[in-house]
């Protein structure tokens, strides 16, 4: 009995000297879950493209190329022009308009950085069909919507160099929120304003038989 | 001994149409009268309470009253590009307490709901960290969990409401908002178990969707209180809120809260994919566009009465209604019954769980007087929900996302509830 405990207590330390050994090994926080993760492994996943042009890969495309593959996979959604067709946005136009009452929210006039056209085309489009597009493809349709713009040559070609040295002109055009609030109202509890006047009324309303 | 008289019709769920009707009868059952059983006879045995019902597990999964079947998500088709490409706004009006049913959360998607077998499922966490990881669901389950009660707010909530007061509906105007109690992995333990390298600054996160949906985090958030949740109020994640996995960023905006979470990537900059320059930026009246506004401002509305909820006799009332902030707890909500002239502080239903949905509520007479009713949240921080007027002060009216404003219901003679914007 007490030889089958002595036993017991010298194979629990053999155990824990060997689970502590396999737990430095990876790393002193390490609870060991999960399998390491190489680069070859994550290729079909790591297709982010920062908006400095980092991850953009090796690869080429031009306008001509883009407005073949436009015509077959975007054009139904964005219009055979980008003009957009439905809810579908255009793809061009609206430079200036965002001051202004009807402001256009497009690739021209909103987008601060060419790089990130490749990676939304890459990562969402075409709508239903998405990550069906090759690396050629997807530079060409990015050379295709900056031509629409005016911000691509029709002859030129596309590659990762010079896609993260196009100017789109809002570069400028964003202010970090620095995560303040940008309202301050009081807790004001009597005589807070004079009578309040009724300026506009809701129509739209709840239709219960549609959900 | 007399037959029992038959028994009542079964009473059904007061309808919009019956509700108007019920109007018209001028408060026929106002206050002073006493409503004794259905149709005003005594009250009598009905057939429920003499004949055996279902027996257990006559749903294996249970589901709502057929009574309740009114009580559902509704979208706009209007409002988007395609229905994969849309919102769905969640019921206030019918919601008790501060929790939100899986089923009737609100639900945002880029590409419509990804079928994903968890067993195929993977989250990669990568980039800049001393070990590059993939983890399946039963990794991830092996991890200590956490749970916690978060609201979880679409950026775009309220956005009709910019110009002038549009929805004359409090599902419409302010149902992409919702509340669970989230459990998952704190997403600082998965960090620490990849090893952030040095000059780590910021996270992308990314869905599994077709839209590859993608976000970037600062790390400070991440390693706060971020959750990679797979469970929403006791059970697995809903296929429509990121099933098997997402992550819960409490308090930020929901478009940030990735949902069918696949890859976390670790970098030192920013990624500005179009969801956070195209979309999800505050459009200024300068035409700048205010960037990385993550955090949801308190807010609050009054869910009873409402424009789908109006006031059916005249009497006492209890004013009641929801309040949230993304900077923690809500510590004290006010009403105002002729549109913020004064204003009168409600209780607060515990428990109160920071950057959660709070119930408040006050009591109120109402004698058929027309009334203008606010309600205005304020947070531990201080910070005390704007009026629509402050808000387009400092961003206009095209800014679309972050409008917590003040909502004003005006209450009718006839007691019909309507969304109005006041000076």
């Amino acid at each position: 009995m007490c030889k089958s405990i002595k036993t017991g207590a010298i194979l629990t330390i053999i155990a824990l000297t060997m689970f502590s050994a396999a737990s430095a090994q990876t790393g002193e926080r390490s609870l060991g879950h999960g399998q390491p993760l190489t680069a070859k492994d994550i290729a079909a996943w790591d297709i982010d493209v920062r908006y400095d042009g980092a991850g953009l890969p090796d690869g080429e495309g031009t306008v001509e190329q883009g407005d073949e593959i436009y015509l077959e996979r975007c054009a139904a959604c964005h219009g055979d022009f980008g003009e957009g067709v439905g809810r579908f946005p255009a793809l061009f136009g609206g430079v200036g308009s965002l001051a202004g009452d009807n402001p256009e929210r497009r690739v021209g006039s909103l987008w601060p950085y060419a790089p990130t056209l490749f990676d939304y085309i890459r990562r969402a489009m075409p709508f239903g069909d998405a990550q069906s597009l090759t690396v050629d493809e997807t530079y060409s349709l990015t050379a295709l919507v900056l031509n629409m713009n005016d911000l691509w040559d029709q002859e030129r070609v596309l590659n990762k160099t010079n896609l993260a040295a196009v100017k789109m002109p809002n570069r400028e055009g964003f202010v970090a929120s620095g995560q303040k609030p940008d309202t301050s109202n009081t807790r004001c509890m009597r005589d807070c304003k004079g009578e309040a006047r009724i300026i506009s009324r809701a129509e739209l309303v709840n239709n219960t038989d549609e959900p | 001994m007399s037959k029992n008289k038959a028994p009542p019709k079964e009473p059904t769920k007061k309808t919009d149409a019956n509700r108007r009707d019920f109007l018209r009868r001028g408060f026929a059952v106002g206050a002073g009268m006493t409503f004794v059983g259905t149709g005003g006879e005594p009250l009598s045995i009905p057939k429920w309470s003499r004949e055996l019902g279902p027996g257990v597990a006559a749903q294996a999964y249970g589901a709502p009253s057929v009574h309740e079947s009114g009580v559902l998500r509704k979208w706009l088709p209007w409002l988007q590009v395609a229905r994969e490409s849309s919102i769905s706004f969640a019921p206030l009006q019918h919601l008790s307490g501060s929790i939100t049913p899986n089923g009737l959360f609100f639900e945002r998607h880029h590409a419509g709901v990804p079928g994903i077998d968890p067993g195929d499922h993977r989250l990669a966490l990568h980039g800049m960290v001393d070990r590059p990881l993939v983890l399946t669901m039963e990794d991830i389950r092996r991890f200590p969990s956490v749970s916690a009660v978060h609201f979880i707010e679409c950026a775009a909530n309220t956005v009709l409401e910019w110009k002038s007061a549009q929805a004359n509906s409090v599902q419409f105007s302010h149902g992409m908002v919702s509340s669970c109690e989230w459990t998952g992995v704190s997403l600082k333990l998965l960090l620490d178990e990849a090893g952030l390298a040095k000059g780590a600054k910021w996270l992308l996160a990314e869905s599994a969707d077709a839209a590859a949906y993608g976000r970037s985090i600062p790390l400070d958030k991440a390693l706060d209180d971020a959750i990679v949740a797979y469970a929403q109020n006791g059970e697995a994640l809903r296929p429509e809120q990121g099933y098997p996995l997402r992550l819960v960023l409490p308090g930020w905006e929901g478009s940030t809260n990735i949902k069918w979470l696949r890859r976390l990537k670790v970098g030192d900059k920013p990624w500005n994919t179009r969801e956070e320059t195209a979309r999800y930026a505050d459009l200024l009246e300068d035409g700048k566009l205010r960037q990385f506004s993550f955090i949801q401002e308190a807010k609050s509305v009054i869910t009873n009465p409402c424009p789908e909820a109006p006031l059916e006799a005249m009497g006492e009332h209890t004013i009641s209604g929801l309040a949230w902030s993304g900077r923690g707890r809500i510590s004290k909500v006010d009403v105002s019954f002729d549109g913020g002239r004064s204003w009168h502080q409600c209780n607060l239903q515990e428990a109160i769980h920071a950057k959660a949905l709070t119930r408040f509520s006050v009591p109120w007479t109402w004698n058929g007087q027309e009334a203008l009713l606010q309600s205005r949240a304020q947070d531990e921080t201080g910070y005390v929900q704007p009026t629509i007027d402050q808000l387009r002060a400092v961003r206009g009216e095209n800014s679309i996302y972050h409008n917590n404003m003040i909502t004003t219901w005006h209450v009718k003679p006839n007691g019909e509830v309507q969304n109005v914007q006041v000076d």
